[in-house]
């Protein structure tokens, strides 16, 4: 079953590349050419998030060896014991739905502390794949056609990330 | 809110290390935070260009009008109140191909395109109706083909194997997708029950 699993994740990059490609190429068009005018713009997304990020991983590194991530942990570990939710990945789940560029600090941070390939580094990195920056995104969609009374949007949205997480950490407990 | 956030995490951290005397801690973090910044730059780097590249490729062939034509009949049943309206399901399908493929953003412009369309029908311009709702849930649920930054910060950190988690994000993607679509589609119901009373 895991193996399967594995096999699935390694084979959806490569399958899909490779449909897209074969599909540019029996179109007759200039996959190449079009290739590189794409990778161009992936330039310009991570050039645009380098400085937000330098500033984010600075507020998170500092957060975490100063002792107060730990603290802040120590206070909510007896709930969470409680429901049995792993405490470390707590940081993530509460800014995950509020910003983007700090959720990837913070998932970067918990990877490199825990070990990227420990249960505690792949729950992180599941998380962040499967949710979204949930407010920021009820934020602008609203405000784009002036809209201050949201109705149920945030209710709907946040029972979906927070069954996205609990989700999350289930599948990679029983992955691993 | 991050010119709120980012300030008081600096204050509390920095006042927190120098009335404990963690100082020596804090000094080698913030030229380590730093620099994994820089490296996870440099890996996305590869890893966005790549992807940017072949989804190009793909935006430049027909893949698309067949996604298209899949994607039709799931956006008759998510948003039933705008079945006439030709334009607005064109919009909102090539926000959920931009989402899909992980095209960030190119999503938010067209979603942005199609609430606009979507407000000239709103009955009260002052609400979000319940197709802008569904739209959000849909794009706050990041339903997306191959999770790319979080790949890109795997390889960054040298995992033994990046692409592992695909699966499981796909699982927990369609978990919190079909949540987020049944919890907003039992609250339009409940909204519709109100208004006819």
């Amino acid at each position: 079953m895991i193996d399967f699993i594995n096999f699935i994740s390694n084979l959806a990059m490569p399958l899909i590349i490779l449909i897209i490609v074969v599909y540019g190429f029996l179109e007759k068009k200039e996959v190449f050419d079009k290739f590189v005018e794409g990778a161009k713009d992936g330039i310009k997304i991570v050039i645009n998030i380098f400085p937000t990020l330098i500033g984010l991983f600075l507020a998170v590194g500092v957060l975490r060896s100063s002792g107060v991530i730990d603290i802040a942990i120590k206070l909510i570990d007896p709930i969470l014991n409680f429901v049995n939710f792993p405490s470390e990945i707590i940081p993530l789940a509460i800014l995950r739905p509020i910003s983007g560029s700090s959720s990837i600090a913070i998932a970067t941070d918990i990877m490199k502390n825990f070990g990227v390939d420990s249960q505690i580094g792949i729950m992180a990195a599941v998380i962040m794949g499967a949710t979204e920056t949930t407010l920021y995104t009820i934020a602008v969609y609203s405000a784009s056609v002036k809209i201050k009374k949201t109705r149920f949007a945030l209710i709907a949205a946040l029972t979906a990330d927070i069954v996205g997480i609990i989700v999350s950490v289930a599948v990679c407990r029983f992955l691993s | 809110m991050l010119n709120l956030v980012w300030p008081i995490f600096i204050i509390i951290s920095f006042s927190y290390a120098i009335l404990t005397g963690n100082l020596a801690n804090l000094n080698t973090s913030i030229f380590e935070s730093v620099e994994s910044a820089v490296n996870l730059t440099i890996t996305m780097l590869g890893t966005m260009c790549l992807w940017s590249g072949i989804i190009n490729v793909a935006v430049n062939t027909n893949i698309m009008k067949l996604i298209n034509k899949l994607l039709k009949p799931i956006i008759r049943f998510l948003f039933p109140e705008i079945k006439e309206n030709r334009k607005a399901q064109d919009e909102i399908s090539m926000n959920m191909i931009a989402n899909i493929l992980g095209l960030g953003n190119a999503a938010t412009p067209l979603g942005l395109k199609a609430m606009e369309t979507l407000q000239k029908e709103n009955k009260n311009k002052k609400q979000l109706s319940n197709s802008m709702i569904m739209l959000i849930v849909l794009n706050t649920a990041s339903i997306q083909l191959i999770p790319t930054t979080i790949i890109a910060i795997r390889t960054s950190l040298e995992s033994e194997n990046p692409t592992s988690i695909i699966f499981p994000v796909w699982v927990a993607t369609i978990c919190a997708g079909i949540t987020g679509i049944t919890v907003t589609k039992l609250l339009i119901k409940h909204a519709n029950k109100k208004e006819r009373l």
